[in-house]
C-alpha cells in the first residue's frame, strides 16, 4: 500500500474545502434552516406527530441524510470530474498507485466532508427541536456508511461524465428523486398502499429509515435489512469501480 | 552505460483501428538525452504515455531499471517522471503544494528540503506560495517540471517541452535539462524543433508514423548522414558554368557569383583538390571558400520523404 500517496490526496482534497470552509458551512446550515421554517414551522405546525415524534424533529434525520448524500455525491464527483476535465489526471495514472488507493483518498476526502456538513445540520437542528438521539453508536454507523456509499457513486459518475452537464445529471434526474421520495420528510406508512410496495424499490427508503431508527427507535423497514442495503449499496459501489480501474473505462486509453 | 529504459516491440492501437504505434524497439542509456523528433501526430506522445502508464499498449514490453511498467508499475514507475506536453495545472493551488502534492502522490515521505531544492533550481521558491494562475505560462511550465522532479525520478521525460514557447525561454529549458543531465538524471525529449535537438540531444531518434525511423549518436548522425557543401566565391559572377566543370555535384549559385560543391565526407576522395584545380584551370578567380555542414533538419527531411515513398 502506498499510505502516503492516500494521504497526499485526502489531504489535497481536504485542503480544497477549507479554502472555502465559509461557503462549505454558511450553505448547509442555510438551507437547513429554511427547510425548518417552511416544513418545520409552516407545515409542520397542520401535521402535529408523525408516529409519536412532533414533525419538526421527525424531518431532522432525512434533512441530514438529503444534505449527506447530496454533498457526498457532489464532492466526489467533483473530486475526480475536475482532475480529469484541467488535465492533470495524467498524474494519477502516471503515479505508483493503484485503484484502491486512488478510491481511498478521493472518496475518504469526499466522505468526510459530508459527514462533516452532516453534523453541521444536526447541531443546526438542536436549535429549532428538541431530539433526542436514542442509538448515537448506530447514528454515526448509518452516517458513516451513507457517506461512504454515496460518495462511491459520486466518484463514478465523476469518473462516467464528459461534461459539467452531464456531472450534474444523475444527481439531477436519479438521487435527488430517491432521496425526496426515499421518507426524507414522512413516514412510508402514510402512503397509500401501492405506493408503499413501491417505494420498497428504493433502495435510499431503507437508509433513511435506519438513520431514523438511530433518533427515535422506529423505522419503516427492519432495521436489519437497512444495514444490508447500505451494505450492499458499497459493496456495489466498490465492485463497479474496481471494474473502472481494471479496464481503464473512461480514464485510460 | 547501462540502459536504464528498455522497450521491447511495443505496439498501441487505439480502439477506432488507428495504428499510433507499431512495434516500437528502443534501449535508452542511463543519463543521457534523448530527443524523439517528429512530426505532429507521429506518435512520439503514445510512446511517451505507453511508458508512463497513462495508455496501455496492445502489445509489448516496457521496463524501466529493469521493472516491467505493467507487473512491476510501482517500482518502475516511481522511477519515472512525466512533463506533459500541456500545461495542465491547478488554478487555485500554490506553488508549493502543488509540487509537495506530486512528492506525496509518488509515495516520497514529505521533505521540505527537497521541495526547495527543486524549486530553486527551477527558480520558482520566490513563486511558491503563489496561485498558479497568477504565473506566466513559461512559469507554469516549470512547475509541471517542478511537480515531475518532486520525486526525484531517475528518467524524465519531457513532452515537447518548448512547444510554443519564446526564443529566450527556451534557452532557459535548454539549460535545466543539462543540469538535470548533471545531476545524473536521464532525459527523453520529444520535440518537432530540430535545433532543439541539435543543441541538447546526445541521441535522436526519429520518429514517423508510428515506427522509430532511426535511433543514432547525434554526432555520427551528422556525419554519417551530413553532406558537406563548398561554396566557392567567385570575384565576379558567371553566366553559366565552364563546360570542363559541369558535374552533378557542382552547381552554379542564383546571382552567379558562387559555386556549389556537394560532397560526401564518407568517401575516400572528396574530389576537392581536383575541383579546385579545374576552376584554376578554368580561369576563375576565388574570392572566398567556405565549408558547411548540412543540419540535422536536411537529415530529417530527407529520412521523412524516404519513409513516405
Amino acid at each position: 500500500m502506498n499510505w502516503i500517496a492516500v494521504k497526499s490526496i485526502y489531504t489535497f482534497e481536504m485542503a480544497r474545502f477549507f479554502r472555502t470552509i465559509t461557503q462549505s458551512l454558511i450553505s448547509p446550515v442555510l438551507s437547513t434552516s429554511l427547510y425548518f421554517v417552511v416544513f418545520g414551522a409552516a407545515i409542520g405546525s397542520r401535521i402535529q406527530e408523525v408516529e409519536g415524534i412532533s414533525y419538526g424533529a421527525f424531518i431532522v434525520p432525512g434533512l441530514i441524510m438529503l444534505s449527506v448524500i447530496t454533498q457526498a455525491i457532489s464532492n466526489a464527483s467533483f473530486g475526480i470530474y475536475f482532475p480529469k476535465f484541467i488535465g492533470t489526471v495524467f498524474e494519477l495514472l502516471s503515479a505508483p498507485v493503484n485503484f484502491f488507493e486512488i478510491v481511498l483518498g478521493y472518496v475518504g476526502a469526499a466522505a468526510t466532508k459530508a459527514m462533516f456538513i452532516g453534523l453541521i445540520i444536526l447541531i443546526t437542528s438542536f436549535f429549532f427541536v428538541d431530539i433526542t438521539i436514542l442509538h448515537p453508536v448506530w447514528m454515526i454507523v448509518f452516517l458513516v456508511l451513507t457517506c461512504i456509499s454515496f460518495a462511491l457513486i459520486g466518484f463514478i459518475i465523476g469518473i462516467w461524465a464528459g461534461s459539467f452537464e452531464q456531472l450534474q445529471l444523475v444527481p439531477l434526474l436519479i438521487v435527488t428523486p430517491l432521496v425526496f421520495l426515499g421518507g426524507s420528510f414522512y413516514s412510508i406508512s402514510m402512503l397509500p398502499p401501492a405506493w408503499q410496495v413501491v417505494s420498497h424499490f428504493n433502495p435510499v427508503v431503507y437508509l433513511i429509515s435506519g438513520f431514523r431508527w438511530a433518533f427515535f427507535g422506529s423505522a419503516d423497514v427492519p432495521i436489519v435489512t437497512s444495514l444490508f442495503a447500505i451494505a450492499g449499496f458499497t459493496l456495489l459501489g466498490l465492485a463497479v469501480i474496481w471494474w473502472i480501474f481494471r479496464t481503464g473505462w473512461r480514464i485510460r486509453q | 552505460m547501462p540502459d536504464i529504459v528498455e522497450i521491447t516491440n511495443l505496439r498501441k492501437a487505439y480502439a477506432g483501428g488507428f495504428e499510433a504505434l507499431k512495434g516500437v524497439n528502443l534501449k535508452i542509456e542511463q543519463g543521457e538525452i534523448l530527443a524523439l523528433l517528429g512530426p505532429n501526430g507521429a506518435g512520439k506522445t503514445t510512446l511517451i504515455s505507453t511508458i508512463c502508464g497513462i495508455t496501455t499498449a496492445t502489445e509489448g514490453t516496457v521496463t524501466v531499471g529493469g521493472h516491467d511498467t505493467v507487473t512491476d508499475y510501482r517500482q518502475a514507475r516511481s522511477m519515472v517522471g512525466l512533463v506533459p506536453q500541456e500545461i495542465n495545472l491547478e488554478p487555485f493551488e500554490r506553488v508549493v503544494n502543488t509540487v509537495a502534492f506530486s512528492r506525496g502522490l509518488f509515495g516520497k515521505p514529505t521533505n521540505d528540503a527537497a521541495i526547495e531544492k527543486i524549486l530553486r533550481q527551477l527558480s520558482l521558491w520566490d513563486k511558491k506560495n503563489n496561485q498558479i494562475r497568477e504565473l506566466s505560462g513559461g512559469m507554469k511550465r516549470r512547475v509541471l517540471i517542478a511537480k515531475a522532479l518532486a520525486h526525484e525520478p531517475r528518467v524524465l521525460f519531457l513532452d515537447e517541452p518548448t512547444a510554443g514557447v519564446d526564443v529566450e525561454l527556451r534557452r532557459d529549458m535548454w539549460e535545466i535539462v543539462a543540469g538535470l543531465k548533471a545531476d545524473g538524471v536521464t532525459i527523453i525529449l520529444t520535440t518537432h524543433y530540430i535545433e532543439e535537438a541539435e543543441a541538447i540531444a546526445d541521441r535522436i531518434g526519429i520518429i514517423a508514423e508510428g515506427e522509430l525511423l532511426l535511433v543514432e549518436d547525434k554526432d555520427k548522425l551528422m556525419t554519417r548522414m551530413g553532406k558537406k557543401q563548398l561554396v566557392v566565391q567567385l570575384t565576379k559572377p558567371i553566366d553559366a558554368l565552364p563546360t570542363s566543370l559541369v558535374s552533378d555535384s557542382l552547381a552554379l549559385s542564383d546571382d552567379g557569383a558562387a559555386l556549389i560543391y556537394t560532397y560526401d565526407t564518407r568517401a575516400e576522395r572528396t574530389g576537392i583538390t581536383k575541383l579546385l584545380a579545374d576552376v584554376s584551370d578554368a580561369g576563375l578567380i576565388l574570392a572566398d571558400i567556405e565549408t558547411k555542414q548540412s543540419s540535422l533538419e536536411d537529415i530529417f527531411v530527407g529520412l521523412i520523404k524516404e519513409g513516405a515513398a
